[in-house]
């Protein structure tokens, strides 16, 4: 056995070890030694270099038993550990940069807050406002770490500021529907800006635009846990203060949780980005138990509806909800391919997805034929035409993923396609999101 | 001559510390003593020695330090602390306790195979 021969088989070797998920760089060197060392023994004892290499790894004994072993004498191990506490400078750094973000938005929104209590502001413009506090910070961090070109950040500054100063200009009364339109949509919007800092300014790239999608979903779920401990934390603080009455939880409610919603977005965002590569994606995992679920009670609900014919008297009010259930259809579509190779073949899962995305549009067209047959009933409000061009816009995603689902099942098309096609409609949700907040008020006269 | 699984495994712990307590030592060394001490009777996997150490390591019964060998290789050495000292004294009790109980019972009535 040649030199170089017994290298690729020492490190062939190591790195069976290495496959271990609680065997470190640093066990592999020492057995790596210990191998080298037993080698070079039986080589001097007179064995030829491949029969001591078989000889020693024998000794070391078999892979699969080495491992497990190691895994119980460390069980911590398989337990990736998201470590702040022995943080090397670069992440403290990081972590600096990131609290120093949430807190400038938490602080903004508590001095927006104080205008609104003083009664310089009304609280509908508080409401419609506190999202310009919240995630252009936010889109600033990404701005901040991804180091971008000015000009890029001009553009995207100037976009908010037009924006904001249109929405703030438009003589839309405190109460009325476009009011309540526009205040839940620019969430929304901010967030497309949001992503065009994410990417660094990279929109036109489809694989970037998918980071953007992973990460919008991960931010979601750490989100809704944050929340979660927050709640907990609030309870339990409202429980201690009340023998001093209401006023000590009310000042709390005040200060505490307005700065925490605010500052928790920039929290969850930094959490995605520190743990991307240390901790598996978790959207994924939802998707993929829930995938199967929806699909059932798709199925069942289009099978039944149909037969008994209750679509006829579809209630339009609920076409919001219907809204829902199709961005909930796309999002499974969507965080189901995320985490696939996108070179392979189809799976049961695409099956699957494919049942769950028929039925639910077949659904959402029996909802849709019932409400134009019946267009003369009721003319066009602002929320009505919010929540039909949403639902004609997630109709035609889904059709299309419907046709790219069914070509990869038959193995004509591959996944890649179905990426493509996602990614590629995004901007057509940012559009539809910028007509509603700027196009929609004025067209229905701010009512 | 083949010693039972769980003898082995028992004597697994003070027999390292034991080689320990001589002087410090590191992996492939300390099996080398293990042969040469049970004239090769005793077979031991090489690499079950390491999760042990480590194991002694968490138990803080010994301590482990980066060093170098004669090749310039990163090699890790183990060192027996006051701790582990105390184990092995407290080991080499029941060993002897349970050696003077056999060997009562057995006496010279048992032949021992050779």
């Amino acid at each position: 056995m040649t030199v170089e021969n017994s290298e690729t088989h020492i490190g062939q070797w190591r790195a069976a070890i290495l496959r271990g998920s609680a065997v470190t760089e640093a066990d592999a060197d020492e057995l790596e030694g210990h191998l080298r060392e037993q080698i070079a023994d039986l080589e001097k004892a007179g064995l030829t270099g491949e029969e001591a290499f078989l000889i020693s790894v024998r000794r070391l004994g078999e892979v699969d038993r080495l491992t497990a072993e190691f895994a119980r004498a460390h069980s911590d191990r398989l337990w990736k550990q998201l470590a702040l506490t022995q943080a090397e400078p670069r992440d403290r750094r990081s972590l600096t940069v990131m609290l120093a973000f949430a807190l400038a938005s938490a602080v903004l929104v508590q001095v927006l807050r104080l205008l609104a209590a003083g009664t310089v502001i009304g609280y509908p413009t508080f409401s419609l406002n506190v999202s310009f506090l919240i995630f252009p910070v936010l889109a600033a961090y990404f701005l901040v770490i991804r180091r971008m070109r000015w000009q890029r950040i001009a553009a995207a500054a100037a976009l908010v500021a037009g924006i904001a100063v249109a929405v703030n200009l438009f003589p839309m009364g405190m109460a009325s529907t476009t009011h309540t339109l526009v205040t839940l949509h620019l969430p929304v919007l901010l967030w497309f800006v949001v992503g065009f800092a994410y990417v660094g300014g990279e929109v036109r790239l489809s694989t970037r635009r998918m980071d953007f999608l992973r990460f919008s979903g991960e931010w979601a779920i750490y989100y809704a846990l944050i929340a979660l401990g927050g709640a907990v934390l609030m309870g339990l603080t409202m429980l201690v203060l009340t023998p001093f009455g209401g006023a000590a939880s009310n000042i709390v409610l005040d200060w505490v949780l307005p700065s925490g919603i605010a500052g928790a977005v920039i929290v969850a965002a930094w959490l995605v980005e520190a743990k991307k590569s240390v901790i598996e994606n978790l959207a994924p995992v939802l998707t993929a138990i829930f995938t199967p679920l929806f699909a059932i009670m798709l199925v069942v609900a289009a099978v039944a509806w149909a037969v008994a014919g209750v679509w006829q008297n579809f209630d339009r009010e609920l076409l919001i909800g219907f809204d829902a259930l199709l961005l909930v259809v796309v999002a499974l579509v969507v965080y189901g391919i995320s985490a696939r190779d996108s070179a392979a073949g189809h799976n049961a899962m695409d099956v699957i997805r494919m049942l769950a995305v028929a039925a639910a549009i077949i659904l959402d067209v029996l909802v849709l034929v019932s409400m134009f047959s019946r267009i003369g009933e009721y003319g066009f409000t602002a929320n009505r035409v919010a929540a039909l061009g949403l639902n004609l816009i997630l109709l035609v995603n889904l059709a299309v993923t419907l046709w790219f689902l069914a070509r990869l099942v038959a193995g004509t098309s591959p996944a890649i396609r179905l990426e493509r096609w996602q990614t590629g409609y995004l901007p057509v949700f940012a559009a539809w999101v910028l007509v509603v907040v700027l196009a929609l008020p004025p067209i229905f006269g701010f009512a | 001559m083949d010693i039972d699984k769980d003898l082995v495994a028992a004597m697994a712990t003070p027999l390292v510390l034991a080689i320990l307590a001589e002087h410090e030592n590191y992996g492939y060394a300390i099996l080398k003593r293990v042969r040469e001490l049970s004239g090769g009777d005793l077979e031991w996997t090489d690499g079950m020695l390491y999760p042990l150490l480590h194991r002694l390591e968490r138990l803080g019964l010994v301590r482990a330090t980066w060093g170098l060998s004669a090749e310039g290789r990163r090699r890790r050495n183990y060192r027996i602390t006051d701790a582990g000292l105390a184990q092995l004294a407290d080991q080499r009790r029941q060993w002897a306790t349970a050696n003077r109980t056999l060997g009562q019972v057995w006496g010279n009535a048992i032949p021992v195979g050779v």
